[in-house]
This record gives C-alpha cells, structure tokens and sequence, in this order.
C-alpha cells in the first residue's frame, strides 16, 4: 500500500536557519498523526512542504501521488488544510467564503454549506467575518477543511481557541473522517493535548525530527521510570529501612513516600510491596505523563547537539 | 479555465462589497460629467464638435486618474493577501499560482472597465440627450477612446501586480506604486520635454522620439487619443505632432497591450516562484 504522504530527506533552509532538517516521514491511509514541538521547531513549515506553499532546499516529497514542490496541484482537491491563525476576507459573510472554497473544490455548494452546521456557525452565516469571534473564525476554517471529504487533512494547531465542549466534537468530526480512511495531521505544542487521540506521534525540535511512533512505542524508547507511591501502615521509617539504599525515594509526607522506578525494576519492586509483612498500606502506580516523555526526548535531543 | 472565473467572480464580488466599484463609477462620471460642462464653456456651441472637446478633456484626465485607481487597486492585490494570510488557504486549494493572478486580473478590469464605460459613457449619454448633434466619426473616436482607457487601466493593473508579488510588505508596494506613479505620469515626460528643449533636435530624430514614447503606456495613450483622429488633434494641438509621428494607430494598441501583458506575465513568473 502506497502512503498517502511520503517524506525522503526532507530539508529546508531560510537563509542560514535550517528551518526542516532531513525528515523521512510516511503517513499511511487511516492514520491520525500528531506533530509536536515547540513553536518554531517546523511543524508549520512540514505542513507548507506537503501543501507546495513552499519548495524543499533538498529530498523529494510525494503527496496523493503529487510533488508538491513542483507545482502539482490536482491532488490538493482531496487535501484540507486549516493553517495556524486562519484569515478570510472580513467582507464577505461566512456563507459566501465557505461556498467559494467549494467551487474550487468543485464541491456541490449545498452539501459544503451544511459543513456550517456541522461547526456550529448555521446561525451565523449570513454575517460578514469581520463581525466573527476568533473562535468563530477558527470554525469557519475547520469548516473549509472539511469540504469535499478531503483524504489528506492537515491541521495547524486547530483547536486553539474553540471551547472544550466544540473541541470535543471537533475531535469527533477528526475521527470520523479517520475511520472513512483519511490521514490526519495535528500540530500542537503539547503532546498532552493529542497524544491519547493520536495513532503515531511525532516530535520536532530545531527541525529535526527527534521522535516517531506510537505512543506505547516512544514511552518504551524513552524508558522513563514509573512513580511509585506508597503509603505506610505506620510510620515512613518503617518503609526506608523495609526498601535499604537500593532506590531513589523521597518523601511525600508522614506516611507517603514516592520511588522513581525504573521500567525493569518495577514489577519486582510491585512484588515486594504487595508480600505479606511488607510495611505498606497502599500503592499507586503513576506512569510517566506524556508532558515527561515529550520533555524526554527535547532533553535528549539537546544532549545530543 | 474554470479556476480563474471562479476568483475573478470573488474578487468583483469582494470590490463591490467594500464599494470600490461604486467610488470608482462615482468618481469618473462626476469627473467626466464636469468636464463635458466646462468643456463646452470656453468654446461654446458654434462650429465645434462638442464629443471631441470631451474626448480631448477626458483623456488627459485619464492619464492621471486611470493609472492612480488601477495602481490603488492592484498593488495589494499580492502581498495584501499574504499578508492578511488569505493567501495561505486560497493557494493549500487545488488552483494554480497563475490561474490565482489571472483570476484576479480578470476581476479587476471588469471593475475598471465598468468604472470607464459607465462613467465617461454617462458623459456621451448627457451630450446627446441635450440634443447636440454628434456624427459617427466623434463616436467612434469615443468608442476608441473608452477601449484604450481600458488597456491602459489594464496595463497599470499589471504594473501593480508585479510590483506587488516582488516585494515583502505592503508599505514598500504602496511606495513603489506611487513612485511609478509619478515616474510614468509626470516626471518621465518632463524629463524628455527637457532632453528635447536641450538637445534641440541634434541627436534625437523623430525615430528615436517616437521610440521613447512607446516606452511609456501613458504617453502610448496620449499619442493614440489625441493624435489618432484628424479632428480630435485639431483640439488637442497635438495636430503638429500627428502630422510627424509614423507610428499608426495599430502599432500604439500594440504597444499599450504588451505594456500590459509583460509585466503580468513577470509579476506570474515572480509570484510562481515566491514562496510563503
């Protein structure tokens, strides 16, 4: 099966900054993918890369068949963008913009005009943008996006400024067109934000790309301890001296403390605490958050500079 | 081919939202109407050919204006956009960098040549409903005089365009604009009616003065209008110079067209190889 986006050695510079720095990156057909990094680490320019907006300085990029870079636009009539900050022109009214875009599509006006509904703006179509909210905006873009069942869809940090209850259906929306076979890409800065909705995660970092896999994957790579917390069933003394020196622990309080365990050591640690006699009352295990395993792997990729 | 229908329409639709369409119209029927009043004042009604006194008015006043309202409306045409990052979504859609310019082309001399026909139209039209009588050579003359209007707004569209997808801000297109603005409009002429005054018809033939003025749309426009029909350059005093120019009429539209097709062609190729 061909991939829907396919990245070979990637690179771009503006002047001396090298914004995308040899990326190799294949998005298959019904695969949700998030794009994280900080701002400034490429997402945006990755996404312009597959859109054509700009030309790589070097490698090759296919898109639903297409080289973007050279000025092949057929397929971008399957591809919905939502770029970061989206504008429109604040004189038309919502209606008019959305049934423009179609047309370029070639999109049947009336099904792309039901796409209003679907974000929540039906009462808001015959005012002019300029009177919108950004949020309004926000979903006038994600409703442009969203015309013609595009199979490529790229989204630039979508759900700033949307309101947690359109966020979630937002995400709905993402995921049906998913289970019909789209690719998708989100950007965010936070991995927290996508990680749990997202079939493989990215991580960009100085236009390198430092991650790639599914979550499971990069939490296995990262290789982060677990915490482990234990409550005593008396006094914390007794758990210090119950544990000797063999690991880092801190104390919470009187009768917490917490362990930073190690992937291997955490099942025999897990035994001993739940052995009769040991000195413990209760025990939670809290795995690494995804912010630590993002944070991981900026760190390693620093390290390694 | 459809693509480019599909923007001019937005792009005329969008003029006519924020009333460009309609200032425009406004701006030169009052002017044209104006003209065609004090026009007719200095030379009063016996003997004169009431069209071609307006047509001689109007077209000096279409030298300065045409070019003004083209470049206003035409300099931001790129980089107002990408600025504004429409530009950004409009071209993530399948259309193509040169179907986005000719759209926008397009859309933009329908609006200029709507502005001219009906405006200098509305001037003709008041002429003739006060009963002057107006043969069909002063017609025809207007009728050439409204279509060199339009390739000259055209020409100055293309200006814009270029000097708008060349540049990285608003403010350095609006300050270029202007400059050719004043270039094109008023300095250039200057400067060769100082170059003849100078040279005093030692080095600069009348080959070579006719080859400057081709290098100048306004000055192709002017020598068309005023020069082209034999009562029109009686009015214009032009009439010196008609008898000396060799160019006709069909290498000036000629010329007017390539001063609009090349720099839209240039602004294509810039625009083609921007990247945003």
């Amino acid at each position: 099966m061909t991939a829907t986006v396919n990245l070979d050695q990637v690179s771009k510079c503006y002047g001396k900054i090298e914004a995308v720095r040899d990326v190799t990156l294949a998005l298959d057909r019904g695969e949700t993918t998030a794009l994280v990094g900080h701002n400034g680490a490429g997402k945006t320019t990755l996404l312009k890369l597959m859109l054509g907006l700009v030309r790589p300085s070097a490698g090759s990029i296919r898109v639903l068949g297409d080289n973007p870079a050279a000025g092949e636009f057929a397929a971008r009539s399957k591809v919905g963008y939502l770029p970061e900050n989206v504008s429109f022109n604040a004189a038309l009214t919502g209606r008019e913009i959305l049934s423009f875009y179609a047309r370029l599509k070639r999109e049947p006006t009336t099904t792309a005009l039901r796409l209003l509904d679907l974000v929540g703006l039906g009462s808001a179509a015959t005012r002019r943008v300029g009177t919108y909210s950004k949020g309004m905006r926000q979903r006038l873009g994600l409703a442009q996006a969203l015309i013609g069942e595009p199979q490529l869809l790229l989204l630039d940090e979508p759900t700033t400024g949307l309101d947690p209850a359109l966020r979630l259906s937002f995400y709905e929306i993402v995921q049906a067109l998913r289970d019909r076979g789209a690719t998708v890409v989100l950007s965010s800065h936070a991995l927290a934000e996508l990680g749990e909705r997202a079939d493989r995660v990215v991580i960009m970092s100085r236009g390198a790309m430092v991650a790639n896999g599914s979550i499971d994957e990069l939490r296995h790579i990262a290789r982060l301890p677990a915490r482990i917390r234990l409550t005593a069933s008396g006094e914390t003394e007794g758990i210090q001296n119950w544990l000797g020196g063999s690991e880092r622990w801190r104390q919470v309080n009187g009768h917490v403390i917490e362990i930073d365990a190690a992937p291997e050591r955490k099942i025999e640690l897990l035994r001993r605490a739940t052995e009769r006699g040991a000195p413990v009352e209760d025990v939670d295990v809290v795995p690494p958050t995804l912010d630590e395993i993002y944070a991981h792997f900026l760190r390693a990729q620093e390290g390694a500079r | 081919m459809r693509n480019v229908f599909i923007i001019a329409g937005k792009e005329i639709q969008e003029c006519l939202r924020n009333r460009w369409v309609l200032s425009a119209t406004l701006l030169l029927a009052a002017l044209a109407l104006t003209l065609t009043f004090l026009g007719s004042a200095p030379t009063g009604n016996v003997g004169v050919r009431p069209l071609d006194v307006v047509i001689v008015s109007l077209s000096s006043l279409s030298i300065f204006l045409l070019p003004l309202i083209a470049l206003l409306i035409s300099h931001d045409a790129i980089i107002g956009e990408i600025e504004r990052g429409t530009m950004l979504l409009l071209l993530s859609y399948p259309v193509g960098r040169w179907q986005v310019l000719l759209g926008k082309f397009a859309g933009h001399l329908v609006i200029i040549a709507f502005a001219i026909v009906l405006g200098y139209g509305a001037a003709a039209l008041v002429l003739a409903a006060m009963g002057v009588s107006i043969d069909s050579e002063s017609w025809t003359a207007f009728g050439k005089m409204i279509g060199s209007s339009v390739l000259l707004g055209a020409s100055f569209i293309a200006l814009g365009y270029l000097v708008s997808s060349l540049v990285r801000a608003r403010g350095t297109s609006a300050g270029i604009a202007i400059g050719i603005w004043l270039l094109l409009v008023l300095i250039y002429d200057m400067a060769l009616l100082g170059l003849l005054v100078v040279d005093q018809g030692q080095l600069i033939s009348t080959g070579v003065l006719n080859a400057l003025l081709l290098f100048n749309p306004t000055d192709v426009y002017r020598m068309f209008n005023l020069a082209s029909s034999a009562n029109v350059s009686v009015f214009s005093g032009m009439a010196g110079l008609a008898d000396t120019m060799s160019l006709n009429t069909g290498v000036l539209l000629i010329a007017l067209a390539v001063w609009a097709i090349v720099p839209l062609a240039l602004a294509a190729l810039a625009f083609s190889r921007r990247e945003l």
